[in-house]
Order: C-alpha cells, then structure tokens, then sequence
C-alpha cells in the first residue's frame, strides 16, 4: 500500500501539489483538444455545401429565439431504428456553417435534421399556427404570432458579417445585399430576385412561403425548415461502409 | 508543533497537527475505495488497448477491436436487410395484383406500411386517412389522379406540384385576383359550384352554367365530374380538399390554389412506396 502513501510527500511540498493538480486537470482539456488535431481525418470533404441564404439565416435565428431546439434534436445517430425513421445519419460537416450548432440533446418531438422538402409548405404554415390542427395530438405549442410579425432585415448583413468571422464564406456582394435578398427570396416576382440566384445559386427555393402579402417570420422560418439536411447532398450520395 | 500520536480508541495516528487541543485521525483510505480507483483504471487501460483512444498526429490508435459505429451500423442495415430481402423484392417487383392475390405477402405490406404511413403521411393526410383542410381525404372513393395501386405508387414517386422532373402538375387558377371573373360573377358561380353537389343540369341555360362551359369545363369537364389527370376534380360529389361551404369555394375562385404533395422517391424505397400504394388503396374498405 506505500503507493497510496505517496500523496503524502505531495501534500506536503505545496508547489508540487500545484503542479500535479494542473497535470491532472489538463487532461481534461486535452481529451478535448487532441481530436481537433485529426479532423481532416474524420471530417467529411464536401465541395457541393452550399452557405444559409439571409432569409433562411432569419429562420435559424427565429428557431434558435423561440427555443425549438428545446424539443427538437438534429443529429441522426448512426443507428439503424433512426437511420431507417430518418435518413442518412448526420455527417460533421454538415454542420460545419453552425454558428452554434444546433443539434440538440432531447427529443419531445422528432428528429428534423432531414425534413427540408418532406412536408409542403402550406403544412407548415398550418402546423406552426396550431400543430392540432393537422395533427390532432401533438403537443408542441402554437407559434400564431409568427405570421403576424414582420420579418426584420435590417442586421442580416452584420449577422453575414459575424459569421464569416467565423470562417463561412460569405462574400462581400452577399453581406452588402443582405437585407435585400432576404426579401426578395420570399418575393420571387421582384426586380431584385434575380440578385438571390446569382449570388446563392440557381437552386434556391425561391418563392412565397407562407400566404401574407409581406414577408413575415414565418416566411424566413418555413424557409429554414424546408432546407435542413439540403446543405450538401454528401450524406446521400456517399457509398456506404463497406462491410467485411 | 506537530507530534504524531497513536490514538488509543481506534489504533490510528494523528496527522500530528493541533488546533487547540483539537486533533485529526489519520485513518487510511476506505478498501472500496481503492479497489475502485484499481478497478476503473484497469478499465480504461482495457479499454485503450480495444477501442480507438490515442490521437497520434494525423491519425488515431484504432484498437485490437477495431469497432467503427458506421460500419457497425452498416452491418446491422444489411443483416436486417437480408432477413426480409426475399419479400422486400417480391414487394418491388411483382405485378400488385400478384401481391394482392398472395394473402401472406399482402398481410406482410399491410402491416409494413402502417407505421410508414404515420410516420410520412399522416401529418397530411391524417389517421387513417381522414384528411383535413387543404390535404385531401384518402380514406374515401373520391380520386383526383386515380386510385389503383399503379396510380398512387406514381404520386407518391413524383409528388404533386412538387421538385420532381415528372411531378403530377395542377393549378387551379385566380379567376377573381387575376381578373377573369368579377365579383358578381365569383359569386354567381360560387352558388352554382354548390349546387353541382345535388347534381349536374345538362343544357342549364342560367349565366352561371354559360360561365362554366366558357371557364371551367375545360379542365372540370363539361359534365363538372372533373377529369382524372389534369388534377381538376369531380365538382358534383361530397368530396372536398378545401371546403364545399361558400366562403372556402369563394376563396378557391378568388385566390386559387395550387396544393402540394413533395415527393418520396428519394426519401422512400420502391418497395415502401408500393406497399403504402396498397394500404391506402385498401383505405375505404377498412373504414366501412
Ligand atoms: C414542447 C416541445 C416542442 C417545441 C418547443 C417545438 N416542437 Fe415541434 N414538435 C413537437 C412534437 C411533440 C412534435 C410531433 C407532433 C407534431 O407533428 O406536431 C413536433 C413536430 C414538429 C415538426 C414535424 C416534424 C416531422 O418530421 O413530422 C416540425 C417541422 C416542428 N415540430 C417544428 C418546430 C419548430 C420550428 C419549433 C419552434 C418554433 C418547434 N417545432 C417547437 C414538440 C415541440
């Protein structure tokens, strides 16, 4: 047992007290360092990910203020009963333009890191007015208000702004256009249209999304919901493991 | 001053330090302790050696086991595939009614759709079908693009006004927005589309039904019985998507619509869509 007497000569010599109480907490640290060190190794490469236009970055911020991710998770897990629910499980990089990410730790109501093009627009209009409406026995709440409140454009440059701090490419013509493309994703009609496909790609979901005649956060929030999992399609065209 | 005493109650020494009179016992560490610290250290050095642990530069120790979640669940999808992959083919590829003539195999896509159905459908259409507002009723008899087997599997495949290159294509259009109708005449036809529910009048001279030969027939038919494949439907039955009562049909004639169903080519297998194509097929039956 003298090794379990040792910590006395430890106790005694304070300085090596400190020292060994910062080698003991550093694993800690290092446990969570040392992985970032092989990412290129575990993180995917996906060169068709494509950045959050305005509108849907609005829906994300609206998701994030009305705490959805308090219910809802998005990260599949790679295992078969939520793969075959689901879809593909989640890839690291999917979430690489995730400032936070969002991928949750409970689920009240489904996983919805693959719904983008699942439901109709129109069915998420009605479900975030009142889920019971289409679905009699939900207990998620009722987000009404959504379609009444105009969406505000105004900071979505300095939320660009912020983000390509964080290493999302956006580009200047992007964070000076901001607040003008937002609009103009929902009003597909418009002169400035044109801007959003030049600027975020021809295949953007460009149209109305809910049936007001401005642009409200329900727009910006439909918007958001009917690209998750869209990012990239790295996830559904990757070959899968081979099995030996 | 520290003088180290054995106590004579328990047998221990003190620490030797004294606060007053008051002395500390220097009882050892607990056995359950110790085995437990032994214990998990053991563990995790089990563990290093089995699992992957050590960064090494730009890879990882991988471990004698070499488990990998993805290729885990790799092996779980194919051996849950093999055990059903005689059926699941069958399901694929043989003529409905083949299937439907085969009790065992039908029972099977029955059973298998029900939780797909709730999982993928019901939020539109309902339980059991029932449809709402705006989400057509499955559970009945009235079909806008047909309802055999064949027809469904294809809309749920391509969708309806949804991204597929073959999508089924509907719209209804704003006669009132857009101006083809007043709204004198909105209102006309709004009385008249309802009363097309206690039947058709050929020849009906009225100006609502000269309107509707010169607006709607075209794609609702000159009989208003709809027409399967323009997405038109039958305007003199019981059935509705957006409501028979005159403010919805107002709306319908005013605004328009132009309902969307997405499509689950990518999302579901040919087989999962046939079996769905057979339960919702076999819907009104199970609702008598
Ligand atoms: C109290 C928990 C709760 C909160 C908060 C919540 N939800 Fe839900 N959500 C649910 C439950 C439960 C369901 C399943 C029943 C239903 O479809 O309504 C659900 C279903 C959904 C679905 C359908 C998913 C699918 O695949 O069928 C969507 C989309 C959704 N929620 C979006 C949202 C959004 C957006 C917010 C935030 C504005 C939100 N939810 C907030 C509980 C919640």
């Amino acid at each position: 047992m003298s090794l379990f007497k040792a910590h006395y000569n430890l106790e005694k010599k304070s300085i090596w007290l400190v020292i060994g109480i910062i080698a003991a907490a550093s694993v800690g640290g290092l446990v969570e360092i040392a992985p970032l060190f092989t990412i290129d190794q575990t993180v995917e490469t996906t060169p068709d990910m494509r950045v959050y236009t305005p509108l849907e970055l609005a829906g994300r911020n609206i998701y994030i203020r009305e705490g959805c991710y308090a219910c809802h998770s998005q990260m599949i897990r790679t295992l078969r009963d939520e793969v075959e629910r689901y879809g593909p499980y989640s890839l690291a990089a999917e979430s690489q333009y995730d400032h936070p990410m969002l991928w949750g730790s409970k689920r009240t109501g489904p996983d919805i890191a693959r719904l983008g093009g699942k439901y109709s627009d129109e069915w998420h209009a009605a479900h975030l007015n009142n889920p019971r409406d289409v679905v009699p026995s939900s207990i998620m709440p009722a987000y009404s208000w959504l379609a009444e409140t105009g969406l505000d454009v105004s900071d979505l440059g300095a939320h660009l702004a912020a983000l390509r701090a964080l290493g999302v490419p956006y580009t200047d013509a992007m964070i000076e256009n901001a607040s003008t493309d937002a609009l103009a994703q929902a009003t597909p009609d418009s002169d400035a249209a044109s801007g959003v496909a030049e600027r975020y790609g021809e295949t953007t979901n460009m149209r109305r999304f809910s049936s007001r005649k401005t642009v409200t956060e329900l727009d910006a929030l439909i918007s958001y919901l009917q690209i998750l999992g869209q990012m990239t399609q790295t996830a559904y065209t990757a070959e899968p493991k081979e099995v030996e | 001053m520290s003088k180290i005493e054995r106590d004579p109650v328990t047998g221990y020494t003190t620490t030797g330090h004294d606060w007053n009179g008051i002395k500390e016992l220097n009882s050892p560490i607990p056995r359950a302790v110790i085995i437990f610290i032994i214990v998990t250290h053991l563990a995790a050095l089990i563990g290093w050696i089995l699992l992957p642990t050590w960064p090494l530069g730009r890879t990882f120790t991988k471990g004698v086991l070499e488990v990998d979640q993805k290729t885990d669940l790799a092996a779980d999808i194919a051996a849950a595939n093999t055990a059903r992959a005689d059926w699941m083919a069958r399901m694929a590829t043989l003529d409905f009614d083949a299937i439907r003539a085969d009790p065992d195999l039908m029972a099977r896509a029955l059973e298998t759709a029900a939780p797909l159905f709730g999982q993928n459908c019901e939020p539109c259409h309902g339980k059991n079908g029932i449809g709402g507002p705006g989400f057509p009723q499955l559970s009945d008899n009235a079909w806008i693009w047909g309802g055999t087997s064949e027809d469904i599997s294809k809309t749920i495949t391509v969708g309806i006004n949804s991204a597929h290159p073959d999508s089924r294509f509907a719209q209804m259009p704003a006669f009132g927005r857009d101006e083809m109708l007043d709204r004198t005449q909105i209102g006309m036809m709004t009385s008249y589309v309802q009363s097309l529910s206690n039947g058709f009048i050929a020849n009906d001279p009225s100006e609502a039904a000269t309107l509707f030969q010169d607006n709607c027939a075209a794609c609702h038919g000159e009989d208003a019985r709809g027409v399967e494949g323009t997405g038109a439907l039958n305007l003199t039955d019981a059935a509705w998507i957006y409501g028979g009562d005159a403010a919805s049909i107002w709306q319908t004639l005013m605004n328009g619509r132009e309902g969307h169903m997405p499509t689950w080519q990518s999302r579901l297998s040919t087989a999962d869509i046939r079996m769905l194509a057979l339960y919702v097929e076999a819907m009104p039956g199970k609702l008598q």
